[in-house]
């Protein structure tokens, strides 16, 4: 039935959309003839990294809109030398010893916040958590309140997880200490895309010049926005895809290719991204079924194939298999989904370490 | 600006005489090298240490491990130094336990980049033993602590600074003293407690 409808939707080839630059080779051409350009483009790229920048430039980490290249390589860089700091047999190092740090968590979240937990500990913070079963928010206390009363036990950080957009950023007007988003509504998620893009420059050894699909509901995803700014200041290209109902209707004046067809934008990717269907913050009927969108948006080994023979698979998680990708794909030979855990702590180790030593010059500043 | 001309304390030549007398001093205190480890401490404490196992392998014909740390994490002053250089990887890429461990530097000054690598092996395994090698002590300790292989003693002021180049980093051999700049610090700048008092 999958492979049926697969079928028609390449048998009716219309005229591709016009954002489209690649000539429309079908599969067995484009292959080759991409892997012939790849060696040659790889040195050129590898000095056209951008260089790292000394030092964050902002005391808080509230979105990836603003980031430069230089800060971006500054934190992949460093999140790459603290990857050691995980392989060893004493995993923790002494560099923040004796911050506090505030893991104010309003939705619920397992990878995040235990990842941000983990990378607390091995950097040798204090950490405590904080989450709506065990907070006064269920008493009625507002969003300032409850910071408020947090920053009145000094703090060094505050990472914040909010239903709502802009939380974070509420947050840092108010408090001293530095604010770390870790998710707000369907605004932005940028230690996700961080550890995306880290992930990327792993496998790939770069991240401008790729060919990067992202698949799913796009309107509702933070993990899309912080994507999007994020691959667009490193120089990749970026291929919008999904349903039209869960299409942000300005991405093409970012600078954004779009398109409705899957196979459309999985063609010669170096890397799909597949993002999560959010049913929770999905008002009415978006599309029919779930299975009416694996069948349209799901990422099948069919599909699979018409990306470059090198592709990798993200996913962000919770996986939703057999709705947005099937399990064979998530757990097949592609898949760097587990890759993406495992690098969150590292960049996340990254991001609380460079906060906190720029506390002071931005404070004296 | 007229900077006052650098002071010349090691040519190549000095500093290659050095790292041959450290590396014969090591071998006399351990006739057995078995167990015996290098760990550089970045950044230019890397090819010191290379270069002492290299001539290690010359005298002895063995060859002995060496190691990286970078002591960045251990620091005691994260949030009081301004830019802080970019953390680099640290490679210790065998046992440490029971082994006997030479921590190369390039100069031994207040003493606190030492007690931050030592934290950092302590955090790699028990080591039977450690013992310093350091191309240039300034003098002006902080802690106690003190080396147990020196290539030259220099006496110097806290308006000085020691500045050592190799040629693996800098493009040549060379130990210098530079009258420090007034007021601003430098990215350069050895002397801690002198940049802490700027600010």
């Amino acid at each position: 039935m999958l492979e049926g409808s697969d079928r028609t939707r390449e048998g009716a080839a219309r005229t591709r959309g016009s954002a489209r630059p690649r000539p429309a080779g079908r599969r067995p051409a484009a292959r080759p003839a991409a892997a012939e350009v790849e060696p040659a483009a790889r040195p050129g790229e590898a000095k056209g990294e951008p260089e790292p920048v000394a030092r964050l430039a902002h005391r808080h980490l509230l979105g990836m809109l603003g980031v430069t290249a230089g800060e971006i390589t500054l934190i992949l860089d460093t999140a790459k030398s603290l990857a050691e700091v995980s392989t060893r047999a004493i995993k923790k190092v002494p560099a923040l010893r004796g911050k506090t740090i505030v893991n104010f968590f309003m939705e619920p979240s397992t990878r995040t916040r235990s990842s941000f937990e983990i990378a607390e500990k091995r950097l040798s913070a204090d950490t405590l958590n904080f989450s709506p079963s065990t907070s006064s928010v269920v008493k009625g206390e507002s969003l300032l309140d409850t910071a408020r009363n947090l920053e009145a036990m000094t703090p060094d950080m505050i990472v914040i997880r909010h239903k709502a957009s802009g939380a974070p950023h509420f947050l840092a007007r108010h408090c001293r200490s530095n604010i770390i988003n870790a998710g707000d509504g369907a605004h932005e998620h940028p230690t996700q895309a961080l550890l995306d893009a880290f992930t990327i420059r792993e496998k790939k050894g770069r991240l401008a010049g790729l060919r990067v699909a992202i698949v799913g509901d796009l309107m509702h995803s933070r993990v899309f926005r912080s994507n999007a700014f994020l691959l667009k200041t490193m120089g990749a290209d970026v291929i919008a895809c999904g349903p039209p109902t869960l299409l942000p209707p300005e991405l093409p004046r970012l600078g954004m290719q779009v398109t409705y067809r899957m196979d459309e934008a999985v063609e010669g990717a170096d890397v799909i991204m597949m993002l999560r269907v959010q049913r929770e913050r999905q008002r009415g009927g978006a599309f029919p079924t779930a299975r009416e969108y694996y069948n349209l948006f799901g990422l099948t080994s069919e599909r699979v194939r018409r990306a470059r023979s090198d592709v990798i698979i993200m996913h962000p998680g919770p996986m939703n298999r057999g709705v947005e990708i099937d399990s064979a794909v998530a757990d097949g030979p592609y898949s760097v989904i587990l890759d993406q855990v495992t690098n969150g702590v590292a960049v996340r180790m990254a991001v609380l370490y460079l906060l906190a030593g720029g506390t002071l010059g931005e404070l004296a500043g | 600006m007229p900077a006052p001309q650098p002071l010349c304390v090691m040519d190549a030549d000095k500093i290659d005489r050095a790292l041959t007398r450290i590396a014969h001093e090591i071998l006399e205190r351990h006739r057995d090298v078995e167990d015996l480890v290098l760990v550089g401490i970045r950044t230019r404490g890397v090819p010191l240490a290379n270069r002492m196992q290299d001539k290690i392998r010359s005298i002895e014909n063995r060859d002995i491990p060496v190691g990286i740390l970078d002591i960045t994490l251990y620091r005691d002053d994260l949030t009081t130094v301004g830019p802080h250089a970019v953390l680099k990887e640290t490679k210790i890429h065998f046992p440490i336990d029971d082994k006997k461990i030479i921590l190369v530097d390039d100069v031994l000054f207040t003493g606190r980049t030492i007690r931050a690598a030592l934290d950092g092996l302590m955090d790699f395994g028990r080591p039977r033993l450690i013992q310093l090698a350091v191309l240039v002590d300034r003098g002006h300790r902080e802690l106690p602590i003190r080396a147990d292989f020196v290539g030259k003693n220099v006496s110097t002021s806290l308006k000085e600074m020691v500045q050592v180049l190799l040629r693996e980093e800098d493009g040549k051999d060379e130990v210098l003293i530079i009258q420090k700049p007034e007021a601003r610090t430098s990215g350069k700048s050895r002397d801690r407690s002198a940049a802490r008092a700027a600010r």
